[in-house]
């Protein structure tokens, strides 16, 4: 058997194997991988150091374990930037998943040290206010109502014994809505309705898979994307935080370079047979 | 290594589904089957817990307890007839009675229509459309590759714009596709292929960085080989 058929009857098991080892032995090693900011970007980061201390944020959590991996190191960085600049943070979703997912990224921003510092309390600072069901109508319902929509938080405890609930009455009383998004409902919700109709700011972080979606409506129906591991890897870079996003990106590029390589090899290897075929037939 | 008995249930599960890049067996059989069996159970539980005892239930009990203390019908009483409209929707279950099903659901779609026809419209048209027709020429200087051109030129602007047309005019079937349309119709081809290609080599990181964060939890939290 030729090279060339033994590159064309590859098992597809070893590609699986060298993928696996291009993921892998990355988060072993040490090196950083410069990160460059794209505009989409630096979209959200330049929303948010706009905003004075004390302006009320939405965190909306439109995700689930399954994309944790992309965009939770988003919803990391963003409430420590928050709650280390004094930003006041109210988080919910609409996903039942969504706000547990942000407890576990609250529990990991407190830990850093410049937030750690200020000392930031619940229900002063940031709350939960959980899970709603009724995907777009919420957000909907949110224009003119908030208290009416989430009465109490995440914990069961009416919303009127937190500080940071005080006057918010709607959008209006929200600077700004960081919404993390896995798909439906998501960002497009969050742009057409609390965006486009009630007109409060909305910047998203999202999956890879539905980034390319979201860029029609930067710059000005969103203030910024931030596109799947990528675009958590600029966010920390942006902001100062690096984290996990980070850390991934030279396990992302090792993985890219294999299926690359891959693409090539097999391109290659499809027209030097198809050559062969011809010749062959050619000769006959 | 975790001492963590989630952790391990967590990453022996991640093993079984992996394990069907190597071949199809009953390990993974038996993950995939715990995995829906977990999914369908939490999402059921969820709902009834979200929708059918907050929203359904305590509203029509205290709806009835006002009224039960002379306090008159009030609003919550309309819950009432979403509570209809859902078990409505159950009779899909009956083979006689599947015909009500259409009801609850002409009342979804109607609503649903209703409430997207103008969001889509302001959203996704006219300001998608406001968008795309922004100036491409404007006063000052302006550059191509190396020379300086009198008046500014926005590119990606004209980059969005030429796209659009071309790839309108792919979608435009009332006119033979030939000669100058026929020649825009093929540009307009070229901007789709890079959009779906685009649109891949995202969904390729998107799958990748679900793999990254699962290895990155056999490895780390589970393991214990990377902090």
């Amino acid at each position: 058997m030729s090279l060339l058929d033994r590159m064309l009857a590859v098992d597809r098991r070893w590609i699986f194997l060298l993928v696996a080892a291009a993921v892998t032995v990355p988060l072993f090693l040490e090196l950083e991988q410069k990160i460059e900011v794209t505009q989409e970007s630096r979209g959200v980061a330049d929303a948010l150091r706009a905003l004075p201390a004390g302006s009320r944020v939405i965190m909306a959590c439109d995700y689930d374990p399954g994309t944790a991996a992309e965009v939770q190191p988003m919803a990391i960085t963003f409430l420590k930037y928050c709650l280390s600049h004094q930003l006041r943070v109210i988080i919910m979703g609409l996903w039942p998943q969504g706000p547990m997912q942000a407890d576990l990224a609250l529990r990991d921003a407190l830990r850093d040290p410049a937030v750690a510092a200020l000392n930031p309390q619940y229900g002063v600072d940031y709350v939960n206010l959980g899970f709603q069901s009724g995907n777009e109508v919420v957000i909907q319902r949110m224009g003119s109502d908030i208290p009416a929509v989430f009465p109490r938080d995440s914990r069961g405890r009416p919303i009127g014994e937190f500080p940071i609930m005080e006057n918010v009455r709607n959008f209006g009383a929200v600077a700004y809505v960081f919404n993390i998004s896995a798909g439906y409902p998501g960002t497009v919700e969050w742009i057409q309705f609390a965006g486009d109709r009630f007109h409060a700011p909305v910047g998203s972080g999202t999956t890879a898979v539905s980034a390319p979606l979201y860029y029609t409506y930067f710059p000005r129906q969103v203030t910024g994307v931030l596109g799947g591991m990528k675009g958590a890897a600029e966010f920390e870079a942006l902001t100062g935080f690096p984290g996990k996003g980070s850390r991934f990106m030279l396990s992302q590029s090792f993985a890219h370079v294999v299926v690359i390589l891959f693409i090539v090899l097999g391109n290659i290897a499809f027209f030097l047979s198809r050559r062969r075929k011809r010749r062959a037939e050619g000769a006959a | 290594m975790s001492v963590n008995l989630g952790v391990w249930v967590g990453a022996l599960l991640t093993l079984g589904i992996l394990s069907f890049l190597y071949r199809d067996n009953p390990v993974y059989k038996v993950c995939e089957a715990i995995f829906i069996g977990v999914s369908a159970g939490y999402w059921f539980v969820s709902l009834f817990w979200q929708n059918i005892q907050p929203k359904l239930y305590l509203n029509l009990r205290g709806a009835v307890e006002t009224l039960a203390s002379g306090g008159g019908i009030d609003s919550r009483w309309l819950y009432l007839i979403a509570g209809v409209l859902g078990v409505m929707m159950l009779m899909r279950l009956l083979p006689k009675a599947g015909w009500i099903a259409r009801w609850p659901l002409a009342f979804i779609v109607g609503t649903t229509a209703g409430l997207y026809l103008i969001t889509y419209l302001q959203s996704n048209a006219i300001n998608q459309i406001h968008d795309t027709l922004v100036p491409l020429v404007g006063r000052g200087e302006g550059r191509f590759l190396f020379i300086a051109l009198p008046f500014h030129v926005d590119w990606a602007a004209l980059l969005v714009f030429i796209g659009t047309v071309s790839g309108l005019v792919y979608f435009f079937f009332s006119v033979e596709h030939t000669r100058l349309a026929g020649k825009t119709a093929r540009l307009g081809i070229f901007f789709l292929m890079i959009t779906f290609g685009a649109s891949f080599g995202y969904t390729v990181m998107s799958r990748m960085s679900l793999l990254i964060g699962r290895m990155d939890f056999l490895v780390g939290d589970w393991l214990g080989l990377v902090h």
